[in-house]
């Protein structure tokens, strides 16, 4: 049998946040691997610390101690502008909140982490063309992000994660402002995406729904890992 | 460094159109103060720079600064017609011309208050040492006849100096038998006539200056040697065109007042683009959190938000600019603190002067950016996404 390669590997990771006096522990020295391919659900409550950690996972915070290594790299020992660098070439981050620049159309949303690859623009344009095909939006490319509705906004956002083809999708409770069906789309299109192309996914998601669609949810409560499962189909 | 694309900035600006207006006519009306005062200013300037002949020489009294604070005695005077190395003309005169300045008062043709106007008194050669004067209409002015020519933006301005007009200055009452032009020149601000006749007009024993046109470079050397070294004369001589060039220090307090004006206006048009950039970057920090996961560095961001900026602050400049032109060219008159009396002068808006407007409108934008883009770089990308 071959052996499993970690793509992530968290050790005795701690993050530790300074609120005036009090010092609040939002990671308590978490460690865990998660494989190539794999399409894991971070599960817990609120404060968890869920969050943190896909925060850290993606290079936007910094842990307080441990270890995380992405595809070989500790990503807490680069520095601000290493981390940019690596954040474009690495990570793919789907947000709640969608995050797409209001002003610019859904192509141009989608083609701005390729700006930073220096890709030619006709290979931009085919890079962003075979995203929207994945995500079944290619008649959207010239929409404002206000004249698309909640789930294709999510779907364009899940375009500009993978556009530049990532190690890792990153997505922070990306069904938490839609609608069930639209969800159930976005959902669909991430177990897709992973079955299919063969992205790893790490969600947070505080939905058991949302992560029946992984293939493996993790349980964090009060920053510990209490609860490491495969989900059965 | 990998930019954002200048669509993001210009589309933010075009969303924000109320404060963008806002901004962008504060800078505007700044640039557009700051070009007129300099256009009037360099029109004032150019009309010094344009007057006289590079080959003439003007004799004035020792010690004096103008034509008009200056005493030669007649006999004084003519001892020097005849002097060596004076060109002539065909009929054997020499470009000699004997002159005297008077200030007289007229009515304006569309205000109530008057102004002081130059009249010149000269000799039979004084037009001829003037090659870029020409007679547009009517005739050249006879001595002994109480005649005077008018320049053409004089008669433009003030009453009764259209040909055929007459009017009371001094002893006499002029008329006036032509109207000159002289290429944008100084002696637009004037009157001309016979020299004797103003001098028995206006009871002065005494002429101003001389005007002389030496035959060479040489000649004129050795005229102004002669000239100065003549303790019975006690003159100075300086070519006619370094006197009008000295004259421009007339522009200097408008010139002044204009740079001033237009900082004291720049403080408050900088702290407008900046108050606008402040909101821009307050309204889309969750953006700048977005562009920062993506991948843009703080540089680009800053870059991204000075841009911004200095955009915002082009637009102004640019409306500022065309809010300014159409005054190109237009005719005026100021008080000339040398003189003491109206100078005629064209605003002079220049491709230099207008450049030199966008980079004021430049400068604050970037005045105005620079604090708000190094806000919007040093945002830490966890608190920008989650503001």
């Amino acid at each position: 049998m071959l052996a499993v390669i970690a793509i992530v590997q968290i050790r005795e990771l701690t993050r530790i946040y300074q609120q005036g006096d009090i010092k609040v522990v939002a990671l308590d020295r978490v460690s865990l691997d998660i494989a190539r391919g794999d399409f894991v659900a971070l599960m817990g409550p609120s404060g968890s610390g869920k969050s943190t950690l896909l925060h850290i996972i993606a290079g936007i915070d910094r842990p307080t101690a441990g270890s995380c290594r992405v595809d070989g790299i500790e990503v807490a020992a680069l520095s601000e502008t290493e981390l940019a660098g690596w954040r474009n070439s690495h990570i793919g981050f789907v947000f709640q909140t969608f995050n797409l620049i209001p002003v610019l159309t859904a192509f141009e949303n989608v083609e701005m982490p390729l700006l930073l690859t220096g890709l030619s623009a006709a290979e931009r344009r085919a890079h962003v063309e075979a995203a929207f095909e994945l995500v079944g939006l290619a008649d959207r490319m010239d929409h404002l992000p206000r004249q698309l509705s909640g789930g294709q906004e999510q779907r364009v956002a899940i375009a500009r994660a993978l556009v530049t083809d990532p190690t890792l999708i990153v997505a922070d409770e990306p069904t938490g402002n839609l609608d069930a069906k639209s969800a159930s789309d976005v959902l669909g299109l991430l177990e897709a995406l992973n079955r299919d192309a063969g992205k790893t996914i790490i969600m947070v998601t505080h939905d058991p729904k949302a992560a029946a669609h992984a293939r493996r949810t993790l349980h964090l409560e009060k920053g510990e890992l209490l609860k490491d499962e495969e989900v059965r189909r | 460094m990998p930019a954002i694309p200048l669509a993001y900035n210009v589309r933010s600006l075009r969303v924000r159109w109320r404060t963008t207006i806002a901004t962008v006519l504060g800078i505007a009306l700044v640039v557009a103060v700051f070009v007129m005062v300099m256009a009037l200013a360099r029109g004032l300037k150019s009309t010094y720079i344009q007057t006289g002949d590079p080959m003439n020489l003007l004799v004035l009294r020792r010690g004096s600064t103008a034509e008009s604070s200056s005493q030669i005695m007649r006999e004084e005077m003519m001892r020097r017609k005849y002097m060596p190395g004076i060109a002539r003309d065909e009929q054997g005169r020499p470009f000699f011309s004997p002159e005297i300045i008077v200030l007289i008062y007229l009515n304006r043709i569309d205000a109530e208050v008057g102004g002081n106007v130059i009249v010149r008194g000269m000799g039979e050669m004084g037009l001829a040492l003037r090659p870029n004067v020409t007679i547009s209409e009517g005739r050249m002015f006879e001595p002994g006849r109480r005649e005077c020519i008018v320049s053409r933006r004089l008669s433009d301005r003030f009453a009764n100096c259209r040909v055929g007009d007459r009017f009371q200055a001094g002893k006499a009452e002029w008329t006036v038998v032509g109207i000159f032009e002289a290429g944008k020149s100084a002696y637009e601000s004037e009157i001309w006539a016979d020299a004797d006749e103003v001098r028995a007009a206006f009871s002065r024993n005494f002429y101003g200056s001389m005007l002389v046109r030496p035959e060479s470079e040489a000649a004129a050397d050795a005229i102004v040697r002669r000239i100065e070294s003549d303790r019975t004369l006690s003159a100075r001589v300086l070519r006619e065109v370094d006197y009008y060039k000295d004259q421009t220090k007339t522009a200097g307090p408008i010139q002044f007042m204009g740079g001033f004006l237009a900082t004291i206006m720049s403080i408050g048009a900088a702290f407008s683009a900046m108050n606008t950039m402040y909101a821009a970057v307050g309204a889309r920090t969750r953006e700048i959190g977005t562009l920062r996961v993506l991948g843009f560095r703080r540089r680009a961001i800053y870059g991204s938000f000075l841009l911004e900026s200095l955009i915002l602050a082009a637009v102004g400049g640019l409306v500022g600019c065309l809010i300014s032109l159409p005054l190109n060219g237009v005719a005026t008159g100021t008080f000339s603190w040398t003189s003491f009396s109206e100078v005629a002068f064209e605003f002079r808006i220049t491709p230099e002067l207008l450049g030199k407007g966008m980079l004021f409108a430049l400068a604050m934008g970037a005045l105005g950016g620079l604090l708000p883009a190094r806000m919007a770089a040093q945002k830490p990308v966890l608190a920008a996404l989650k503001s």
